[in-house]
């Protein structure tokens, strides 16, 4: 006997800990998450589901046609004048989406996270927090699809669609939805009861009403004007108004940036804080 | 040309002649699956676990013993690359958490003390959408499904809701899907808390038949008897340090006598007569309801004591158990 070896075991000896990279953050299997969701949406409320498409419709039909035979034609932007019905409709389009992803960032990924735990699950596989993020996000703006089709043929139906760019609207939409997703399932990350939930509704509300939704933001004075325009919904609809009447400006270019900056924002606290509370 | 290759669960070892009197030995030392070095987590100022050190070798059923609130939790967690240790070294399957998360958790499979399976998908959904979460095609996400039902005894409810099963059901459903994954090492932690006794005793059975087939079983527990029946060895853990290493039995043999008098004067009566008890047995401890003397002839001593005109209200003899054992270690009772 001439050779003899010993192969010992290597072991990481490393006194500082430090995080793994992206690779640590993302698997690139949202699909998984997103399959679950569709595979779970079988035992959802469709009551519910269905009542998030309803509520802008009879907005509309109450404030837009009812309503709007007594206040005749309204100027947008660009002082362009429009019938009220179709003043408002991009408006509640635009508020359609918010509230659809809100509802499901907010209430869904709060149940989800505190109480049924689907998160902790998921952290558990090789499925990391930009995964979970991204998948869910992705089912609410699916659900902010359906949504925003369905309103736009209605529209189409009641004449209010004036522009072929109105078809754009459906992308513009999706942005939309997309920035409140983020950002919505962000701020859910840091609640910890229902009641600081029912908050979010405390600050949509006040948001659905004077985003010039249904009047002209040039009702305000100038320093209320900014402070509209400071919030995410002004934008939106203001986006989605200038697709639908044809009024196109280039400030347009402006508000997608808007929410272009509130979804990287959004997605990058997402991430943040799935890591935090999951794999801390 | 002589060659012999033996591979063990324990190591392997190969032998190979080269010709000309020259004879190869490569002995191959297996790498533990899991090595803790000084292990701690600390939140803020306090030491959940405090530099705990530990191996586990490849199918290996190994235990962490210890009330709530020692650190067994914790401890699965950075175990399960779902939690950063604040300090010493961790090795997961050769890696290191804190670099290889995903890579880790990819081999493990994890079942946690309360049951989060996924309340809106049926029985046998659950399953495949977990696969799923490991990329693993829905071929064979299905395949391996069906085998895990019946595994775990659940195939006549496959599509049932989650919510309608028992809990013990909910449990081998957990466990079922751990097992989704194939993977190499199963954490287990609290699997029987809150099961009548039929439900865990179904579930230690299921535990056995993994360990069987060679799986590395991670468990924690507060109860003795799960730790004798489902580990080879073990570690007491107590306000986050280890305080004793071995073999349920070695412990016993080791920490505890053979045999254990349980006597019951009443809790007012205990702690006086427990002073004329002095000399019996290798040591006499009071606990509030009762008074517990060590011995290696339990029913020669009880004998000696009702010989000397003391009236216990009950008296047992039993074996020393793991709970012996803590109870010397920490002063403390396992379950409080």
């Amino acid at each position: 006997m001439t050779a003899t070896e010993t192969f010992a075991p290597t072991r990481p000896t490393r006194p500082t800990p430090r995080t793994g990279g992206i690779r640590a953050l993302y698997a690139g299997n949202s699909r998984a998450v997103i399959g679950r969701g569709l595979l779970a949406t079988r035992s959802s409320n469709w009551l519910i589901v269905v009542s998030g498409f309803f509520e802008p419709v009879f907005y509309l039909l109450s404030l837009g046609i009812g309503l709007g035979a007594l206040v005749g034609s309204v100027s947008t932007t660009t002082g362009q004048p429009v019938s009220y019905a179709a003043f408002i409709a991009p408006a509640l389009l635009a508020v359609s989406a918010m509230n659809g992803a809100i509802y499901d960032s907010t209430w869904n990924v709060f149940f989800k996270m505190q109480y049924s735990k689907l998160y902790e699950g998921m952290l558990a596989t090789s499925l990391g927090p930009l995964d979970v993020a991204l998948g869910e996000i992705f089912l609410a703006l699916l659900r902010g699809a359906v949504y925003a089709t369905g309103f736009l043929i209605v529209m189409q139906v009641l004449g209010l669609n004036l522009s072929w760019t109105a078809v754009l609207a459906i992308p513009a939409v999706l942005l939309i939805a997309f920035g409140f997703a983020s950002l919505g399932m962000a701020i859910t990350s840091y609640m910890k009861s229902f009641q600081q939930v029912d908050w979010v509704n405390f600050v949509l509300l006040p948001m659905f009403l004077f985003s010039a939704t249904f009047y002209p933001l040039s009702v305000y004075p100038q320093g209320i004007q900014f402070v509209i325009q400071a919030l995410p919904l002004w934008h939106g609809v203001e986006l989605v108004r200038g697709l639908t009447t044809g009024a196109l400006s280039i400030a347009m270019l402006g508000h997608v940036l808007y929410f272009v900056v509130m979804i990287v924002g959004g997605l990058i606290f997402t991430t943040r804080r799935l890591r935090a509370l999951f794999l801390d | 040309m002589l060659s012999i290759d033996r591979r063990t669960p324990q190591g392997a070892w190969e032998l190979r002649a080269l010709g000309q009197g020259e004879l190869l030995v490569c002995i191959i030392v297996p790498q533990p699956v899991i090595a803790a070095s000084l292990l701690t987590k600390k939140y803020k100022e306090f030491a959940a676990v405090d530099g705990i050190s530990f191996e586990v070798e490849p199918g290996e059923s190994f235990g962490l013993l210890g009330p709530n609130g020692a650190g067994k939790s914790t401890t699965m967690r950075m175990v399960g690359a779902v939690s950063t240790r604040t300090s010493g070294s961790l090795s997961i399957l050769g890696l290191d958490p804190n670099d290889h998360g995903p890579e880790i958790r990819a081999q493990l499979g994890v079942v946690p003390q309360q049951d989060n399976l996924d309340m809106d998908l049926r029985v046998r959904d659950n399953l495949i959408v977990y696969g799923r979460y490991f990329g693993m095609s829905l071929s064979s996400c299905a395949a391996k499904a069906e085998e895990l039902l019946e595994f775990a005894q659940l195939a006549d409810r496959k599509k049932s809701k989650v919510g309608d099963l028992s809990g013990g059901m909910k449990r081998r459903l957990t466990i079922a899907r751990s097992l989704m994954n194939d993977p190499k090492v199963l954490l287990l932690d609290e699997p029987t808390t809150g099961l009548d006794p039929q439900a865990r005793h179904i579930l230690w059975d299921r535990l056995f038949r993994l360990k069987e087939q060679g799986t590395t079983l991670l468990l924690t527990t507060h109860y003795m008897d799960e730790a004798e029946q489902l580990c080879d060895r073990l570690v007491v853990v107590d306000k986050g340090a280890i305080m004793a290493e071995g073999a349920p039995a070695d412990l016993i043999r080791s920490y505890s006598t053979r045999e254990v008098v349980e006597l019951r004067f009443g809790s007012e009566l205990n702690a006086s007569v427990a002073e004329q008890l002095v000399g019996i047995g290798d040591r006499v401890e009071v606990l509030p309801d009762r008074i517990l003397i060590y011995t290696d002839d339990g029913d020669g001593d009880l004998g000696w004591i009702v010989a000397k005109g003391l009236t216990p209200i009950t008296s047992l003899v039993r074996r020393s158990s793991l709970e012996d054992v803590f109870l010397r270690l920490t002063g403390r009772s396992l379950i409080e």
